[in-house]
């Protein structure tokens, strides 16, 4: 018989939430990013709406990581578990954040159309990101260092599209200074997907911490 | 011995080699190779029956009590062997004293429990005798409950208030190592975390190696956790790295609760 197995059984409850909460933010991204390609307010206040669930989801799993602290007192690698749980969790509601602000980004741009390099390079971002979260979660779930550490380079690929959409958004405000609204909006979203894609990467690190036990600095 | 192993900041105290411990046939030490840090708290975890015990109490020569107890290989107090036939075991005892699980006070005054050791010695100036139990008793935190009580039956103070009367008992001999075998195991939550702080404060001036079967309690208050199997010593190491990042699996499988 093992003696701590309705810890066990909390501590993969935590877990499958946080896939469900990985699943709400995955999907709140792609909407905001869709949202604002097609520059569809109406599909950006879907995703403002939706962020009081993925806050809500994420409060209930707090609640569980701190009770579990509390009436466990949970040691080695069930302690990791619980740590990693949380800073998961914080790195993924961050993320949902991030959605709400590039969703809220795109009901402040007026024009009719997106211009359409910067459409292009958004997209690819917003693709890259959502790879990273995904990659992330599977390392997580397979306990796998090495889908982490491959999972953060992808980090690198988005600084650099970031480096290139900021260029392009600068000198669209030089040649044609009535883009400069738009503009910046694209540049606060470039922003926040680089941000994004960041927090994958501490979902990474995170990751590693609670399989090996040691700290690595991954972007 | 080279001496310059105890002269280093981090000193070792006791260096215990290849120990093995027979009950006639059964061994129940094998191969234990551990030091013990000056001035640090070492805690002895494992389940019942691991050796535990059995080890602190090799620290002290209390085996010797038991018959068809056979112990091999060395270990060294301040570089001298304890198991050399011409140590004077009395006098090892004094400097490796002993707390138990249960308190065991003698049925005597608080007074003359604590001046039990000393005057065992030969000590019968009644002023020194007053400064030692004043200053073992404030040593075990126990002087402002006891100081209008000291003429009174040890046996009427609390449990908690018992352990500490035994600590101080122990204190007044002037020891340098202290060995505790679950020494808050029969006390309530609060005495226990008495107990815990007064041993934190003990370890500025002594040596404390400390059995517990509380995990919490090894995390809380010692710098050093040894973990035991078996008769084995499977790992020890920094308490914070064996209870964040154990290497071997039995160690977590132990303290995370999942053992057997």
């Amino acid at each position: 018989m093992n003696p701590r197995s309705s810890f066990d059984k909390a501590l993969i409850e935590i877990q499958e939430d946080i896939f469900q909460l990985a699943n709400l933010v995955g999907q709140a991204i792609y909407n905001a990013v869709q949202s604002l390609i097609k520059l569809d307010p109406a599909g950006a206040a879907q995703v403002i709406m939706c962020d009081e669930e993925i806050d809500d989801l994420y409060a209930k799993i707090e609640s569980k990581c701190i009770k579990i602290i509390a009436t466990q007192q949970p040691i080695a690698r069930d302690l990791r578990m619980v740590v990693t749980g949380i800073k998961i969790l914080l790195s993924l509601e961050r993320i949902g954040d991030h959605a709400v602000d590039i969703a809220q980004a795109t009901m402040c741009i007026r024009e009719s159309e997106l211009n359409r390099k910067s459409s292009e390079y958004l997209t690819k971002m917003s693709r890259i990101v959502q790879q990273m979260i995904k990659d992330s979660l599977e390392a997580y779930s397979e306990r796998d260092v090495q889908k982490a550490q491959e999972m953060c380079t992808l980090d690198d690929e988005v600084d650099h599209i970031f480096t290139k959409i900021f260029q392009l958004l600068i000198d669209n405000i030089l040649t044609d200074p009535k883009s400069i609204v738009q503009s910046s909006y694209l540049l606060y979203v470039s922003r926040y997907l680089e941000r994004i894609a960041d927090h994958a990467t501490d979902i990474g690190e995170a990751v590693i911490y609670l399989i090996t036990g040691e700290r690595k600095k991954l972007n | 011995m080279d001496k310059s192993e105890l002269n280093e900041p981090n000193k070792n105290k006791i260096l215990v080699k290849k120990l093995n411990l027979f009950y006639k046939d059964y061994q129940a030490l094998k191969n234990i190779n551990l030091n013990i840090k000056a001035n640090k708290i070492t805690a002895l975890i494992g389940p019942s029956g691991c050796g535990k015990s059995t080890f602190l109490r090799t620290l002290n020569r209390m085996n010797d009590l038991i018959e068809g107890v056979k112990v091999e290989g060395t270990i060294l107090l301040e570089g001298e062997n304890i198991y050399e036939p011409e140590v004077d075991v009395a006098n090892l005892r004094k400097r490796v004293g002993m707390v138990f699980q249960r308190p065991n006070p003698f049925p005597m005054s608080v007074y003359d429990n604590v001046a039990y050791g000393p005057r065992i010695h030969g000590l019968k100036n009644k002023r020194q005798l007053d400064e030692i139990i004043e200053k073992s008793l404030n040593l075990a935190a126990l002087w402002e409950e006891v100081s209008d009580r000291l003429f009174k039956s040890a046996l009427g103070l609390s449990g908690g208030q018992q352990q500490r009367l035994c600590i101080a008992r122990l204190l007044a001999v002037e020891p340098e190592v202290l060995l505790m075998d679950e020494p808050s195991s029969a006390l309530d939550p609060i005495s226990t975390l008495k107990i815990e702080e007064l041993i934190q404060v003990l370890k500025k001036d002594y040596t404390i190696v400390i059995v517990t079967h509380n995990m919490q309690q090894a995390a809380r208050v010692s710098d050093v956790t040894a973990f035991f199997l078996n008769g084995e010593l499977i790992e020890h190491g920094a308490t914070e790295e064996i209870f964040t990042r154990p290497k071997d699996q039995r160690t977590e499988d132990y303290i995370s609760g999942r053992f057997g």
